[in-house]
């Protein structure tokens, strides 16, 4: 079977690359997309040690994940589309009226 | 084991994308005509023989392999390219959980006659459909050109509406055969039941009498009429079908996605389509029609006559043939279906079709699974 | 190494260097969501790999279906122009967050075998769809529910954030 290390560690590859995009793009919707690899990161690792484990709570949660993970999707692309209308721009930088 | 799949794999796409999809188009043309009142494509000959035009699909692929493979300028070649791969893929996948005949016992071999028999068959189905959605939405943004890019845009709306209620339609399938598993559900769909049975069930009337050899095959059609129609509705416009084939709206939009593909990469669009018709006759086959069961007689009856006059094995055998041309049977009466609808219906407007899915199928659907509930409870309560 | 660890890997791999194009992607943001699709599907074969069938059938028909499928829409919608961004600035900044994002990660990953608990024996049905859905409708019915209100209130928000003010 594959060793429980293995699926963990892919999972953290991947949530540091979700990270690394969340924080260091500067394109909306590539920072909403690099989100959403962090919460498919998130669900590997539940599958995965609901796997090592048994139970089915791993796999609920992932259910729950998935869901939350749709609705702020379309919230979020919501809001870029607002923003979008009044700014002409997906630049992340030239939403900073609110910056010191 | 292995070469097994390999020979079934081979089997239904050789049947399905080899022999159907070609011989769609011509039913298409000559349905068409013969619904219109007019004669069809029929001058494609080879040596002054035409076979009632049975050899323009093989016209159409040797025009669409010599054209010449444009690209547009500023066009996105790598997107381009793989848009029809997308769209194609899905489609030729799907076959993998369709049977196309039952379980047969020789001897010591049993022949499941699926390529893939997933305990989850039915949302395997979705799931890669769901990604034929690509193909679509990224053929009309790498044509750099905007009318596809409306096409596109329209495909993706109404792709990933109609995915919700394909999929809701079905629940009461899955309710009343209490499984996702194809095989399963075509097995269950071998037996017939009284059509009247329920007025004795909840004891209204006594005992039924002659009316009681009313019987019906026990198909998903007969279970969940409405479920037909509205899944029919949904896999239609799922995939982009006339008449909800506004992505490509001949009318208005030139082309839609397709429009700046020629050659080869538009035939394998044309392709696709035509699979997918196919894919979606299997499924109602598969799902409302029985599979591969002959109505009114069970697998077991059949080779329990034939077995006395020619033996076990000859018996099986005939059972499996008979039950595979009976699914082939099934699947073109559904291509026809689906051909007759297209003809009959124009095409609504983007707004129409939105609204139907969500505020008239999504309501339909979740009633439809809410009366089918309340329906099994009634009746289990009356068997405990 | 059997078939399904060797399924595991692959798509392992392809997870790992389509992520990767997602985040390097700097021009094309349509080619940027596509990688996200990739590994969303390698995912999806990951999970039934780790014979999570249910959750990878929802996996594909959710997220690399429909999820991405917004995001396209929204982006060819918008259409966004390649030249939008001007060339990056800030090098030192961004070396300095993926030298550290690749410290931790190898710091945890050094840290972990040995430190996971063993594994135990699943029972044979594990991730088929009538474990997990009686065991969603049994033993979690609260959460399900508050799912959703939860999706209620973002149909809502989607409606009432992207509609166009009539005044």
């Amino acid at each position: 079977m594959i060793p429980l290390e293995h699926v963990i560690g892919l999972s953290a590859l991947l949530f540091a690359i979700g990270g690394v995009g969340a924080l260091t793009r500067r394109n909306l919707i590539v920072i909403l997309m690099s989100i959403e690899l962090m919460l498919n990161a998130a669900n590997l690792a539940f599958v995965g040690f609901a796997r090592a484990w048994g139970g089915s709570a791993g796999q609920i949660f992932v259910l729950m994940v998935i869901v939350v993970a749709a609705a702020e999707v379309a919230v979020g692309l919501g809001i870029v589309i607002a923003l979008f209308r009044n700014r002409e721009s997906m630049n992340v930088e030239d939403v900073s009226l609110l910056k010191w | 084991m292995l070469l097994a799949a390999i020979v079934k794999t081979l089997f239904i796409i050789g049947v399905a994308v080899g022999a159907f999809a070609p011989v769609i188009t011509w039913v298409e043309r000559k349905q068409s005509a013969v619904m219109q009142d007019r004669i069809g494509a029929n001058r494609a000959d080879i040596g002054g023989v035409t076979l009632l035009g049975l050899l323009h699909p093989l016209a159409d692929v040797l025009k669409l392999l010599s054209k010449e493979d444009v690209v547009p300028l500023g066009a996105n070649r790598v997107m381009h390219l793989i848009a029809p791969l997308i769209s194609a893929i899905p489609a030729i996948a799907s076959f993998a959980v369709i049977p196309f005949g039952g379980i047969y016992h020789f001897g010591d071999s049993t022949w499941n006659l699926v390529v893939a028999d997933l305990d989850w068959g039915l949302l395997y189905i979705f799931a890669i459909s769901s990604l034929a959605a690509y193909g679509g939405v990224i053929a009309g943004w790498a044509s750099n050109n905007n009318w596809s890019l409306l096409g596109s845009l329209r495909a993706s709306a109404q792709v990933i509406s109609y995915e919700v209620t394909m999929g809701l339609s079905v629940v009461g399938i899955f309710m009343c055969f209490a499984t996702l598993r194809l095989t399963d559900m075509a097995v269950a769909q071998d037996s017939t039941f009284r059509v009247l049975g329920f007025l004795e069930h909840f004891g209204w009337v006594s005992s039924l009498g002659a009316l009681g050899h009313l019987t019906l095959p026990k198909w998903g059609i007969f279970l969940q009429p409405l479920g037909f129609v509205l899944f029919l509705t949904c896999v239609m416009a799922e995939n982009k079908r006339p008449p909800f084939d506004l992505p490509e709206g001949e009318s208005e939009i030139i082309a839609g996605y397709h429009l700046e593909y020629s050659g080869m990469r538009f035939g394998l669009f044309y392709m696709s389509e035509f699979i997918e018709v196919v894919v979606i006759a299997g499924l109602l086959t598969a799902i409302f029609l029985g599979g591969w069961s002959i109505p009114w007689l069970p697998q077991r009856t059949l080779i329990g006559a034939v077995t006395p006059v020619f033996g076990t094995g000859f018996a099986t055998g005939l059972c499996m043939v008979l039950h595979v041309l009976t699914f082939f049977a099934k699947v073109i009466a559904m291509i026809w279906l689906q051909m007759q609808i297209r003809w009959t219906l124009p095409r609504p407007r983007y707004d129409q079709v939105m609204d139907l899915c969500w505020k008239i199928m999504l309501p339909l659907s979740l009633a439809n699974a809410m009366v089918t509930a309340i329906v099994i409870l009634a009746l289990q309560g009356r068997a405990a | 190494m059997s078939g399904p660890q060797l399924f595991f890997y692959l798509f392992g791999a392809a997870a790992v260097v389509s992520a990767l194009g997602m985040v390097l992607n700097v021009r094309n943001t349509v080619a940027a969501a596509m990688c996200l699709v990739v590994t969303m599907i390698s995912l999806g074969g990951i999970y039934v790999v780790l014979d999570a069938h249910l959750v990878a059938a929802l996996q594909i028909m959710v997220y690399a279906g429909a999820i991405v499928v917004v995001f396209l829409f929204v982006v060819m919608l918008l259409n966004l122009r390649r030249d939008a961004f001007p060339p990056e600035r800030q090098r030192v900044t961004k070396a300095l967050g993926v030298g550290l994002a690749i410290g931790v990660t190898w710091d945890f990953l050094r840290r972990m075998p040995g430190a996971l608990p063993t594994a135990r024996e699943v029972a044979p049905d594990f991730g088929g769809y009538r474990a997990v859905g009686r065991a969603l409708f049994l033993e979690y019915p609260l959460p399900f529910e508050i799912t959703s209100l939860l999706l209620l209130g973002a149909i809502v928000g989607a409606v009432v954030l992207a509609k166009r003010r009539l005044d």
